[in-house]
């Protein structure tokens, strides 16, 4: 019971924050933080499939991508945000299990699986630059190039696409879809389905020889991930407006691998949190422009695969432990007896 | 399925370039069995094994189990029919609890949960779990509790034939007694073939016992006329010139 009161928290506290953040914070705080929120999302997808299926996917960028861009190209040809939010959700799924069943099904090693996911996501970002001939287009909407797609209509009331949602609104949905995202992903992983994913990051060997089919798993596993960034990917759009062939880019791909580290490989609060920090500090060293952000974010990485390997969840959870049993001494609830 | 023994091989062959580590083996195993493979290092026990559950594909021959050729099944799927292995290195959930290690292999049965955690409580029982260690990764656990976590794996997959490559290695003489337990439970519901070097184990176990030497079956026959043969103690004194060549 404790257990699943401590689990509700944090989607508790997201939902609270939903409701309550448009009456304190600014219109422009807003907008960040909804922003910062659609990225969360799609680092959750990354830190569900390393963290629980340990497939080190250094290319998460590309379904991120791939669903910014499908939102882009629907919302601007048919006017409803609805439908582009499902559409940049779908083409993900159906992307991650062609290019999943090709990993998969060749039983390629973790470093070569990061290495050509790390190609794809780039191979998509060289070819998106090179699109600024109008003669690239999907439907009426050019891909423009390096400066990608612009003016692209925000969220708006499903079924109206007249009718666009406020900035308060628009926050809210985005905090919403991050606890609805956090609440999905945790009762995939505590599920029957979930346990075994857990087991075959562990064992692959032992997993098999139980029975289980790994790469059925893993293609799961894989399209389920590729499906939360998508999501990520249109919220993100439709807040922003724009989206460019940057989504697919290396400092994208690096930053999503860059929280899930930071907040802790296997936990999913971590990395929601280190991707606000993060995105918070990515603005306040952009607006004064003394050092480089890539280099502090590189520094960042650096220190924290020396210093916090396990990252910061865990290393907060150990620490709270050590303190509680210092604290509670010989009152400490004894071992409940066999 | 009666009047197919549980497994039988045919011509079973598996070439590593130009080494033939498993050369033409022809084995029946009847139901019901708990049937010994011994042989020197090098023989063919463990790639026999893992030939049999497809980690090794055979360069050629045929594996029948119930009388079904295996030929072309996946490792899972193989499992999925009923034969279960231990292999001769330890592969267990290490960061897992110990139960969770045990629910996983439960897990294939289809049962409703209630069933399945009696299932899960009562493998424990039988491998000699008690709950503080039952709640223990089984990273910590010592190396006979690792194994005896492995084999509590297999019986709660409930297989019909259990493949076990040298369960005692590096246990003490009460811990192999205990293991021997574990696997006269393991042979109730299941056909057992274990590969092992321990006399003692053997005597305590098998009816019958296979040597193998240099990917062959050398004899079959129960373990006193083991003892006694010539042949046997041959090859694992290494007399013969040709049998010490084999060794090297």
């Amino acid at each position: 019971m404790l257990r699943h009161i401590k689990n509700a928290l944090f989607p508790f506290a997201l939902v609270l924050a939903a409701f309550t953040g448009p009456f304190v914070l600014e219109p422009f705080d807003l907008v960040n933080l909804s922003a910062f929120s659609a990225m969360a999302i799609a680092a959750l997808g990354l830190a569900f499939v390393w963290g629980t299926l340990g497939i080190l996917n250094l290319g998460h960028s590309v379904f991120f991508g791939v669903g910014a861009y499908a939102y882009a190209i629907t919302v601007s040809t048919f006017g409803d945000s609805t439908l582009a939010v499902l559409i940049g959700t779908m083409l993900p799924i159906v992307f991650s299990l062609v290019l999943g069943s090709c990993l998969f099904f060749s039983r390629l090693g973790d470093v070569y699986l990061g290495v050509i996911t790390l190609c794809v996501t780039l191979i998509f970002y060289s070819f998106m630059t090179s699109t600024a001939d109008p003669w690239f287009h999907i439907g009426p909407v050019p891909l423009g190039g390096f400066n990608g797609i612009t003016a692209i209509p925000s969220l708006n009331v499903p079924g109206d696409p007249q009718a666009f949602l406020s900035t308060e609104a628009t926050f809210s949905i985005c905090l919403l879809a991050l606890a609805g995202a956090y609440i999905l992903l945790s009762l995939v992983r505590s599920s029957d389905a979930g346990r075994i994913m857990t087991a075959i990051r562990e064992n692959e060997l032992r997993s098999e020889l139980l029975g289980y089919d790994i790469r059925f798993y893993k293609l799961l596993g894989f399209a389920l991930s590729a499906a939360i960034a998508g999501f990520g990917g249109t919220l993100y759009t439709a807040v922003m407006g724009f989206v460019s062939p940057n989504v697919f880019d290396l400092p994208q791909a690096s930053q999503f691998v860059l929280w899930v580290i930071a907040g802790g490989l296997g936990t999913f609060v971590g990395p929601v949190v280190a991707s606000f920090a993060f995105q918070l500090l990515s603005c306040q060293l952009g607006a004064n422009q003394v050092f480089n952000t890539e280099l502090i974010f590189g520094a960042t990485i650096v220190l924290f695969v020396l210093l916090a390997p396990q990252g910061l969840q865990p290393m907060i959870v150990r620490m709270a432990n050590l303190k509680l049993t210092y604290r509670s001494g010989i009152f400490r609830r004894k071992e409940k007896p066999a | 399925m009666s009047g197919f023994p549980i497994l039988a091989t045919r011509g079973l062959v598996k070439r590593f370039g130009g080494v033939a580590a498993v050369d033409g083996v022809d084995l029946v195993v009847d139901a019901g069995e708990i049937r010994c493979l011994i042989g020197p290092n090098g023989a063919g026990k463990s790639t026999l094994f893992k030939c049999l559950t497809h980690q090794h594909q055979p360069t050629s021959g045929h594996v029948l189990f119930e009388g079904r050729d295996l030929q072309g099944l996946p490792t899972h799927l193989i499992a999925r029919r009923g034969i279960a292995i231990k292999n001769q290195i330890p592969s267990i959930y290490a960061n897992l609890d110990v139960r969770e290690n045990i629910r996983l292999a439960t897990l294939r049965r289809k049962l409703t949960k209630r069933e399945l955690d009696r299932a899960v409580d009562l493998v424990l029982a039988e491998i000699g779990f008690d709950n503080l260690l039952a709640e223990r990764p089984a990273a910590t656990l010592s190396h006979a509790h690792r194994q005896w976590c492995e084999l509590g794996m297999l019986l709660a997959s409930d297989p019909r034939l259990a493949l076990l490559d040298e369960p005692t290695a590096g246990m003490t003489r009460e811990e192999m007694l205990r293991t021997v337990d574990i696997i006269k439970r393991l042979n109730a519901t299941a056909t057992v073939i274990v590969v092992e070097h321990d006399l003692e184990f053997i005597a305590r176990l098998a009816q019958k016992v296979t040597v193998l030497h240099r990917g062959k079956v050398l004899v079959e026959d129960s373990m006193e006329r083991i003892e006694a043969n010539e042949t046997v103690r041959d090859i694992y004194l290494g007399r013969k010139k040709d049998a010490a060549y084999a060794e090297g």
